[in-house]
Parts: structure tokens; sequence; C-alpha cells
């Protein structure tokens, strides 16, 4: 074949091709997956947005109900509910204990395990276990290693917190957040070792001809370069904190001690599903997402757009 | 400094591996212990190990029935994400047809929309309005399309040589053709990849089969051993045994297959898996 032809297919277009393109075959290929998309994820979008401006309850099967047009009625609902107000809250202490100690850890231990001689996939192994382990199975060993009478507090001994960690309205949301930390820091090393490999070499012989020690030079040079991938892990980190359900769920007991711990996923749940408030739920659903998005966008500005 | 720094390096990344292993290993004594034994001296057993908490669990749990629900609900999943995937995949990498830019469009704007947010009215769909709930095709519908999937396979699909598909045309093979002859043969790295990456989602999902399953079973390992952590540990004999029994069981299989494909699980597969 020669340089000049066009890739493949014939120039001439008979009237079929202007219309499907040049292969048809795609459109029956992709059908299945835009199928799913409608059906899994715009539709249901858009449904949820609906019920949130409607007052929508759970009928008996086959019944056929009016929900009326509410207005803004399920979101001033949301907004004043205080128990949503302190599953916000608790968020937050979520992300100021997670965030930065998931992003720290993971890019030391990523610049640690790039450069160590024995025993490499050892270390890889033990710090990506958590990660693949469902939390359900490691829930239950935490809830052994922190309770009251539990191998924590034993060696603690007489600093061992009173009332103990997960029934400690200042420390539960705490442990869930360690908690998280040690589950996905496999996650997070994979992440910033993909970066890592992408940081020119030239770049760490520059720093040392200038006389850049070790330390000096994982702040000057590495930081600054896996930035990107940095900006992606506090993504990461606030969507996990935004989603977070089956801890608060079972390490906590289902948010306690009286909702020092709730999540809003969970709040969602207990609302939405277990007290029939479907309409609210919706509505703080779309609360969410919005603040996901709005902090998300900060983020991006922040650790993305400087330069 | 040099030698010395990488020696400490080594040894501190040692003791972090070792804390970070330590609760998969009190998992494991703690299952095998008939008494729960929180002394220091506790986790570190030299006699006294028994399986009675295995038998304690499964007579509550019924462990294979669940370790089944899990299986079929995993390679579900599975089949759904590398089947749909790749023929997507294929067509958004490999061929021109009306709507794939579209498509490849909303793809993209799919990975922002959260699950959190289409859990209600996902629930009502396919629990009230399809009828789905306990039923295997409930809990793996909302999985069966994986997006990561479709963006690993497009990715490999698009690095394959152009030559290799102008050869197939000139021969006159159709674009089915191509892509059962040409293309798949190929393509195993990839599914290798995806069912890697997908592997520990379904086998460790826990809300959604909790949402759409209230028949015992039915329900995943995952959802059967949650109920059982919150409702009825209590009236077993060594509640937190039979718990982190049920829990081994749960994460062994996740955790064989990891340490069996580590070396496939390298951080490039991830990167692309999350970036696009």
């Amino acid at each position: 074949m020669t340089t000049t032809a066009p890739p493949a297919g014939p120039v001439r277009r008979n009237r079929s091709e202007t219309l499907f393109g040049r292969h048809p075959v795609g459109m029956i290929l992709a059908a299945p997956y835009a199928v799913h998309l409608a059906v899994v994820f715009a539709y249901p979008f858009a449904f949820s947005v609906w019920i949130s401006f409607h007052d929508y309850f759970f009928a008996a099967p086959g019944v056929v109900v009016d929900h009326p047009f509410a207005g803004l009625d399920n979101y001033r609902a949301v907004l004043s509910d205080p128990a949503v107000r302190q599953a916000f809250r608790n968020i937050l202490v979520f992300l100021v204990v997670n965030v930065p100690l998931t992003t720290g850890l993971a890019l030391v231990l990523a610049v640690a395990l790039d450069r160590v001689v024995h025993a490499r996939t050892f270390l890889r192994v033990a710090f990506y276990l958590p990660y693949v382990t469902a939390s359900v199975a490691v829930v239950g060993v935490w809830l052994f290693l922190f309770s009251s009478g539990g191998l924590v507090n034993t060696l603690l001994g007489p600093l061992a917190p009173e009332p103990s960690w997960l029934v400690n309205a200042n420390l539960a949301m705490p442990v869930i957040a360690l908690f998280v930390t040690w589950k996905q820091l496999g996650f997070f090393i994979l992440l910033y070792l993909a970066a890592l490999q992408n940081v020119p070499g030239e770049l760490y012989e520059s720093a040392s001809v200038d006389g850049a020690n070790g330390w000096h030079r994982f702040w000057s040079v590495t930081v600054p370069a896996v930035r990107p991938a940095t900006a992606l892990v506090v993504i990461l980190g606030l969507i996990t904190g935004a989603n977070l359900f089956t801890e608060p769920y079972l390490l906590t007991g289902g948010g306690g001690p009286s909702g020092a711990s709730a999540s809003p996923v969970l709040v969602m749940y207990q609302r939405g599903l277990q007290q029939g408030e479907p309409d609210f739920a919706a509505a703080l659903g779309v609360v969410l997402v919005a603040g996901v998005l709005v902090v998300a966008y900060v983020n991006r500005r922040f650790l993305e757009g400087r330069d | 400094m040099g030698r010395w720094s990488a020696a400490v390096r080594q040894v501190l990344l040692f003791l972090g591996a070792l804390i970070f292993l330590f609760p998969f290993w009190y998992m494991l004594i703690g299952s095998l212990q008939s008494e729960p034994d929180t002394s220091l001296r506790g986790a570190f057993p030299v006699t006294g190990l028994t399986l009675d908490n295995y038998r304690d669990i499964n007579s509550r749990v019924h462990l294979l029935r669940s370790l089944v629900n899990s299986g079929v609900f995993t390679g579900g999943v599975l089949l759904g994400t590398v089947v749909f995937g790749m023929l997507a995949g294929y067509a958004l990498a490999r061929l021109r047809f009306r709507g794939g830019g579209t498509l490849f469009a909303l793809v993209l704007l799919v990975q922002v929309i959260p699950f959190q947010l289409l859990l209600i009215p996902l629930y009502v769909l396919v629990v009230r309005d399809y009828g789905l709930a306990d039923t295997y095709l409930g809990m793996i519908l909302p999985f069966a399309v994986n997006t990561t999937a479709v963006f690993v396979f497009r990715q490999f699909f698009l690095q394959l040589p152009d030559e290799l598909f102008s050869a197939a045309r000139l021969d006159g093979a159709g674009e089915l053709r191509i892509l059962w002859s040409v293309a798949l043969p190929l393509v195993r790295p990839a599914v290798l990849t995806t069912v890697l990456l997908t592997f520990i989602g379904p086998w460790n999902e826990f809300l959604w089969p909790f949402l759409v399953t209230k028949n015992p079973d039915l329900q995943p390992l995952a959802v059967s051993l949650a109920n059982y952590l919150s409702n009825v540990s209590a009236r077993a004999a060594n509640p937190v045994g039979a718990i982190l029994a049920g829990a081994c069981v749960l994460a062994a299989p996740a955790v064989a297959l990891f340490v069996a494909c580590q070396r496939q699980f390298v951080s490039t597969d991830v990167g692309s898996g999350v970036k696009g």
C-alpha cells in the first residue's frame, strides 16, 4: 500500500454510508453498551432529579398514584435536616483525616518502593492486600481490634480512650478515616508509582548538581512532578468520602454513636429505603453530587491550574 | 548517605508492610481460636487452634451457598464486562459509525455521575418496576457493563498496528470477520487486565446486592456475612471467632487471585484504567 492512499475504505460514498457511517456494524457492536448507559445511567439520573422535585413515595405494586410537583420542598427539608448536616460535617472530618494521610503516605511509600532492592514483590503485595480484600471481611477484624477490650486498648493500657474508639463520638469518624486510608492506600501507591515512571531522570540529576540532598530533591522535584497524580488522588479520596456507606454501617453499627459517624449515603439509605422517603433521599443525592462537583472543581483549580 | 539510607528505607518499608499485614494475621488467628484473646500474647498463639469457628459460621450462614452466589454474581458481571466492553471498545477504536463520537463523549460524561446519585432511582427501577428483587439479574444489571473496561479495550485496540486491519480489509474480510479472526486472538492480555481490575469490584461489593437481596438463599457472602455481623452474631458461642472465620472465607479468593496474578497487576494497567 502506498503512502498517498487514504487509510482503508473506498473514496466513493454511497447513501447508507452517509447515513450510518463507514462501518455501520459498529453501531451494532456498541449497541449493548449504549443501551446499558441509557437504562442504568442516563434514565435513572434523570429520574433521580425528577423524584427530587416531586412528592414521591412507595405505593403498593401495581397501584397508580399521583406524585405532585413539590418544587424545592425536598431540598428545603434536606438542607434543614440536622441528621443531614451532621453527616456532611462527619464527611468533612473524614476528609481532613483521610486525604492528607493518604496523599502523604502513598507518595512517600511509592517513592520508597520505587527504589527498593530487596523483597520488592513481598512489599508490594503487603501494601496492596487491604485494597483487594472486601470491606465486609476486614471490618470484622477492625471491630475486634478497636473494641473496648480489644488489642489496641490492651496495648494502650491506661491511655485507652474512654468511651472506646468506635463508641466515642469524637473518635468514631477518625477511626473510619484511618480504616479507609489503610484499605485504599495500595491503590494510591499504584497511581503514584505510575506517575513516578514519567518523571524525567534529568530533573534529579540537575537537582543533584545543584547540591540538593534527598529530602530536598523529594520536595523540589518529586512533589511538583507528580502534582497531576496528587490532584487525582485528592479527587478520588473525595469521591470515596462521598460514597462512604459500608464502614459506618458495619464498623459503627449504623453511623453511631448517635449519628456521629453517619455518612450522607447512609442517611440516604436510612431515610430513602428504610423510612420510605425516596424523594428526600433523591434530593440529598443531588445535593451531595453538587457538593462533590464544586469541591472537585476548586481542587482542580488549585492543584492543576496553578501554572 | 547512599547505602545507609537505602538500608533504613528497606527496614522502614518492612515494618510498614508488617503493620499493614497484621490485621490479616489477626483475622486468621482469631478465626482459629476457640476464645477471643485480646492480650498481646493472644496474637501469637502456639496451641489451642481449632476449626470450630468455621463450623459455627457455616451452620448459620451456609458458606457454600453464599460463595456460589458470590461466584454467580461476580461471574455474570465479568462476562458482561468482558463481552460488552470488548465489542464497544473495538467499535470505538477501529470503526467509524454514526453516533460513535457522541457515544465516546457520553462515556466520559457517565464517569462523572456517581453511583450514590443513582441509588434510589435504580432501586425503584430494578426492584419495583422490573421486579428483579432477589434475582441474580437484578444484582448483576447495574454492573454488567463497565466503562473502565470499555476504556481498557479501546486503548488496547488502538495500539494494534493499522497494517493488520488494512491487510485484512484488502483481502476482502468483513468487519465482523476482522474482529473475530484478527483482533480477538490478540486480545487476551486486555481480557486478563479487565478481569483482574473488575474481579474485586463485584466480589467485594456490598451496598447494591444488600439492597436487592432480602432472601438469604440468594445473598452473596459479603451480604450474608454483614447481616450476620450486624444482627445475629450475639447468639454464637464465640461471635468474634465466627465472624473472623467468615471474613477469612470471603477474603481468601480475592487474595489468592491477587497473589497469583500480582505480576500482571502492575501500575500501568491501573493507571490506564483510571485515566482512560
